[in-house]
């Protein structure tokens, strides 16, 4: 039983980092019906700041400064490629724009750090193990999951309760509205767009010591991204957290019970939520679009 | 959107249709075009060596696959990223064929194309109720878990994949090893698909997919049912990329995770952009270009080939944005609304 208390906790844990990677795609997919194929690139650009910063081990202040590097990054990656799909008015243009800025971005990743295995350290005070439920448990995880529900919170305060938040979502429902009532919406899309970046970064660097860093994760965590968004909802905060809470438990789980099937169960599970809800768990009531 | 410009867009949709255009065009003028480029393509092995047939084998059976891809994309005006799946679900049926049934390649191309088919159909269903930039999410999602599945599942090899594949044969006769034989097989089969595509393509089935990609709402008040039509293409694409699968491996005898990732998705789709969406023989065009940058070019760059890539994907959506078919259109013909175009709010911006 306990066992299965740690891979809920391991759960929780991804589910964070799957929180914070996949808000920024979808608040993106919602407001310009951009699907940003270098999302995946942009976190792997955060992890390997991570590797950079970090490496095998430092202190609470590098690993944070590692954090507001790979923030940057992030948005001003986002900031570019926001500038870049702007300049083309289709969508499946977009995509492709965003698809070859991802493989620039992973083959120079992969040209500055080489195709081996990076591993990233904890930071030191909180590297060690703490007994959770008679098992020793890794403090940085717990970390993680109590960043994801900070984050979480502040996202709701940010999106449901602020004046810019309800300017994002009027955004997502109706942009031209919007821009009809004297509000750049041009700088709100381009604004999003390096937040979700910068947020997704940050997710590379906090990911480090839990997945690394290597050629080709950025497909992986693109791909649990794309999940993650289609079960919650296009363009849906809430639904944002819900699939990725339940993903990371998914998978969490799967690879606990059934190593050799955890990537079907992921499949699965996306597959049952759009048999029974095909716009997905919760659906923004203010998108225009499934 | 209101309705006059709802009304509006339509009819620009229906001007801007190049795609159409070109594959009327090409009638009368086809087998002047088609007869010499078939006998050249016949006539290369003659006078190239080894290693240039075994690349004009692989773009053929890349060719293959984009043909899929731009019967979803191009003609029924759904861009996908999960052809690849289809593509390896065909090739991996081939090398089990090969490895545990028999040698005969037009079985193999068979069970592949039936794999195919089975496989788009179970997965399809899923996708095709969505349409425009969601289809492409849920195509690369489908895409992705089956290249992770071929990637986990020790049944096939795992990550190592299937090697050890027989030489292929041809009606009970001798193992056929010469890359000159095997590239004849393989530009037969790619012959006949071309030729069964562009058959769908001007069919009333392929004009009610048209008419889907266009106007799917007045399809729908015209009494044809949409859902339905797309899933039927999207079974077609799914077996016309399973037997894409079986070409490649008939050279290759191997196939591995890799043949089925999101690259040979991503690069599938460069291949119709850059040929131009809904022209047939562009993409194919597409093909031979994605293919020779991706695997010669790449090691005049120090290998970079995804490099050269990515820049390529954004020069070709700001340069060449109707792709070598759009080259050779008439003037005045505006770019075809593609999948997106029925987006709402794109127009309202």
């Amino acid at each position: 039983m306990d066992t299965y208390l740690v891979s809920v906790l391991n759960g929780l844990a991804m589910g964070s980092l799957l929180f914070a990677i996949a808000l920024g795609l979808s608040l993106v997919f919602g407001m310009m019906d951009v699907l940003n194929l270098a999302h995946g690139a942009v976190y792997l650009s955060g992890a390997y700041v991570a590797v950079a910063v970090v490496g095998d081990g430092a202190g609470m202040a590098v690993f944070v400064l590692a954090v507001l590097v790979a923030a940057a990054t992030g948005a001003i990656l986002g900031g570019a490629l926001a500038g870049l799909t702007r300049a083309t008015p289709h969508h499946l243009d977009q995509a492709l724009l965003t698809l070859g800025v991802a493989l620039v971005i992973a083959e120079l990743l992969a040209v500055g750090f080489g195709n081996d295995v990076h591993s990233v350290a904890a930071p030191a005070p909180v590297d060690g193990g703490v007994t959770v439920f008679g098992e020793t448990y890794p403090v940085y995880r717990l970390l993680v999951i109590a960043f994801g529900m900070v984050l979480a919170v502040a996202v709701y305060f940010l999106v449901e309760r602020s004046r810019l938040g309800s300017v994002i979502r009027a955004t997502v429902a109706d942009r031209v509205m919007v821009s009809a009532l004297g509000i750049n919406t041009g700088r709100v899309l381009v604004g999003v767009f390096a937040a979700g970046a910068a947020l997704a970064a940050v997710g590379g660097v906090l990911a480090g010591p839990i997945l690394g860093a290597q050629p080709g994760l950025d497909e992986k965590v693109l791909l649990l991204a794309l999940v993650v968004v289609v079960i919650g909802g296009l363009g849906s905060v809430r639904g944002a957290l819900l699939g990725a809470v339940l993903i990371g438990q998914v998978q969490a789980l799967g690879t606990a019970l059934l190593p050799e099937y955890a990537s079907f169960m992921i499949f699965a599970a996306m597959a049952v939520v759009l048999v029974l809800r095909p716009s997905g768990l919760l659906p923004d009531r203010t998108a225009v679009h499934a | 959107m209101t309705a006059a410009s709802e009304v509006e867009s339509s009819y620009e949709r229906q001007d801007g249709d190049v795609v159409a255009g070109p594959a009327r065009r090409r009638g009368p003028r086809g087998p002047l075009v088609a007869v010499p480029v078939i006998a050249l393509l016949v006539a290369a092995p003659l006078v190239l060596g080894p290693y240039p047939v075994t690349t004009m084998t692989r773009i053929l059976a890349f060719a293959v696959l984009v043909l899929s891809v731009d019967l979803l994309t191009g003609i029924t005006g759904l861009p996908t990223l999960g052809q690849a799946a289809y593509f390896g679900v065909g090739g991996y049926t081939a090398v089990l064929t090969g490895l545990h049934v028999t040698s005969d390649a037009a079985v193999q191309v068979v069970a592949a194309l039936a794999a195919g088919v089975i496989a788009a159909a179970a997965t399809g269903w899923v996708a095709v109720r969505a349409r425009g930039i969601v289809f492409l999410m849920l195509t690369l999602a489908i895409g992705e878990s089956v290249h992770q599945v071929a990637d986990t599942w020790k049944a096939v090899g795992g990550s190592n994949g299937l090697s050890g594949m027989p030489p292929i044969s041809l009606f009970g006769g001798p193992p056929i090893i010469a890359a000159g034989f095997v590239y004849w097989w393989v530009l037969a089969v790619a012959i006949v698909v071309f030729a069964a595509v562009a058959l769908v393509a001007r069919s009333p089935y392929g004009r009610t997919l048209r008419g889907v990609r266009d106007n799917e709402a007045r399809m729908r008040a015209l009494g044809y049912r949409p859902t339905l039509a797309r899933f039927g293409v999207f079974c077609l694409a799914g077996g016309v990329a399973g037997a894409g699968g079986a070409l490649w491996v008939s050279q290759a005898r191997f196939i591995s995770p890799g043949d089925l990732g999101f690259e040979i998705a991503a690069l599938a789709l460069l291949s119709v952009v850059i040929g131009g969406r809904g022209s047939l023989w562009g993409p194919c065009l597409g093909a031979a270009v994605v293919l020779l940058v991706r695997d010669n070019l790449s090691a005049y760059v120090g290998g970079h080939g995804p490099l050269v890539l990515g820049c390529l994907f954004v020069a070709v959506v700001f340069l060449v944005p109707r792709g070598l078919a759009g080259l050779t259109a008439p003037t005045g013909v505006r770019r075809p609304a593609g999948p997106a175009g029925a987006h709402r709010r794109e127009s309202a911006s």
